[in-house]
């Protein structure tokens, strides 16, 4: 028998969301909010998305463009590292496999950058084949500046500082960089079912 | 940085819980004796896992209230009825249990003592608890630079550490400290009785030319109004550092 906490009870989950949450998170119903800085303020007509990097020729969309693009709605759980858990939260948005239709390139990993200056690095499989998407609206509206919009990456299978937040396009690298939180003592990966939260997990 | 965290994983560990400060009704501090403990930056936190004896565990992170120099890991807590986590912490550990914690995570929201630039805090509740320990580190090291901590609390019985923040102001060279009561205004007081708006801060933040590191911890709303005001005073975004925490949790 390990250690136990005197006196804790705890809640239980029922084994229904048990099988959907990740160790060490807990499920909520609200939406918390997180980041390192102020909410930018976007104006959308000089908003671009821009993909970049190892690709032979820059391809990018101004909102009007991007908004034509066909888009998806998507359910899914998110895991933030802060232990809370969301589950069944629907997006719509342009799926990075439509993005990246038709693209060459020698690139394994990819930094993921933002207004404000936030970047986060994922390998380009853990973004491609259905896992992640460019999205828009939340629950059927427009995604509110606090959680990222006008638009933010969403990829769900990894700790949720890895959808950025108010995203502006993907650089194509050959290398991976760590982003800003991967230098700042979270993992490089942050894939929550391995509970790789911090450097060393 | 800390050299356990640049050099490996960060490992679960035990502090002795050695004595408790109540630090308002519904929120305490937790001193913690932890023999392996690698030190830490000031605003950064900890992860805490409670175990049930069944195998059960839940998780939370908490900033951590100490200085790097203190000899005693402090974590204040708010008790949120409705959590899991704090009502425990505050109401059911006693002094001696162990209570199994690993950090110090974050490496961004930090403050390290040596910055010559003014300092900003702006808290809200228990969001005052890392610029807490920002300034106890200040006091310990004895920094000059101009500091500024503006507080908003609901009522006057609510304000956290209120003692030692007079106390450090009264010593501590160059610090000022503004506290806002939300929802009272008690006979004689003297300070805001209002939630920070733009002329608060135009009267408690020094000017963008100054440039100072702004810290900003609370509730999300309070943290989204006082960075944005900031950001429309000029401030540089990337000076103004924030920590949010939801109305859930616990």
């Amino acid at each position: 028998m390990g250690f136990v906490s005197r006196g804790f009870k705890g809640r239980r989950r029922d084994a229904a969301s048990s099988s959907r949450v990740p160790p060490g998170q807990y499920v909520v119903t609200d939406f918390p909010v997180l980041s390192a800085g102020p909410t930018p303020r976007v104006n959308l007509d000089q908003w671009t998305f821009t993909i970049e990097g190892e690709i032979d020729e820059p391809r990018r969309w101004t909102w009007k463009e991007f908004q034509a693009l066909p888009a998806e709605t998507v359910t899914k759980d998110i895991h933030c590292v802060t232990k809370w858990s969301k589950l069944d939260t629907a997006w719509k948005g342009v799926s990075v496999d439509a993005l990246m239709d038709g693209v060459e390139t020698a690139a394994d990993y990819t930094t993921v950058f933002s207004d404000g200056g936030y970047t986060t690095n994922l390998a380009l499989e853990d973004i491609t084949g259905g896992k992640a998407w460019v999205v828009y609206e939340f629950d059927g509206q427009p995604l509110h500046p606090e959680h990222g919009g006008p638009v933010r990456f969403l990829v769900p299978h990894l700790y949720f500082w890895k959808s950025a937040k108010w995203v502006r396009g993907i650089r194509l690298q050959k290398e991976e960089h760590p982003g800003f939180w991967e230098s700042n003592g979270y993992h490089v990966r942050g894939d929550p079912w391995r509970e790789q939260r911090y450097w060393g997990d | 940085m800390a050299r356990a965290a640049l050099l490996g994983r960060l490992e679960w560990q035990f502090g002795t819980l050695a004595e408790v400060v109540p630090e308002t009704p519904r929120v305490s501090s937790l001193y913690l004796d932890v023999p392996d403990w690698q030190g830490h930056l000031a605003g950064q936190h900890v992860d805490v896992r409670l175990t049930a004896d069944d195998g059960y565990q839940a998780e939370r992170s908490y900033s951590i209230a100490s200085a790097p120099e203190d000899h005693r890991l402090a974590l204040t807590v708010e008790r949120l009825e409705d959590g899991e986590v704090s009502p425990y912490l505050v109401g059911e550990l006693r002094i001696g249990d162990r209570l199994e914690l690993r950090g110090p995570i974050g490496g961004y929201f930090v403050w390290r003592g040596d910055e010559q630039r003014p300092l900003l805090l702006v808290g809200g509740g228990s969001g005052v608890v890392p610029l807490m320990s920002m300034l106890r580190h200040r006091a310990h090291v004895g920094n000059r630079a101009p500091a500024r901590l503006l507080f908003s609390s609901r009522t006057l019985a609510d304000v956290i550490y209120r003692e030692e923040l007079e106390r450090l102001a009264a010593s501590a060279l160059g610090l000022q400290v503004l506290h806002t009561l939300t929802r009272e205004k008690p006979a004689g007081w003297t300070g805001y009785t209002r939630r920070v708006d733009e002329a608060m801060l135009r009267e408690v933040a020094w000017p963008r030319q100054d440039a100072p590191d702004v810290f900003v911890c609370g509730p999300t709303p309070f943290v989204e109004a006082v960075a944005s005001l900031l950001v429309g005073m000029g401030h540089d975004a990337r000076s103004i550092k924030t920590e949010r925490f939801g109305a859930t949790g616990g």
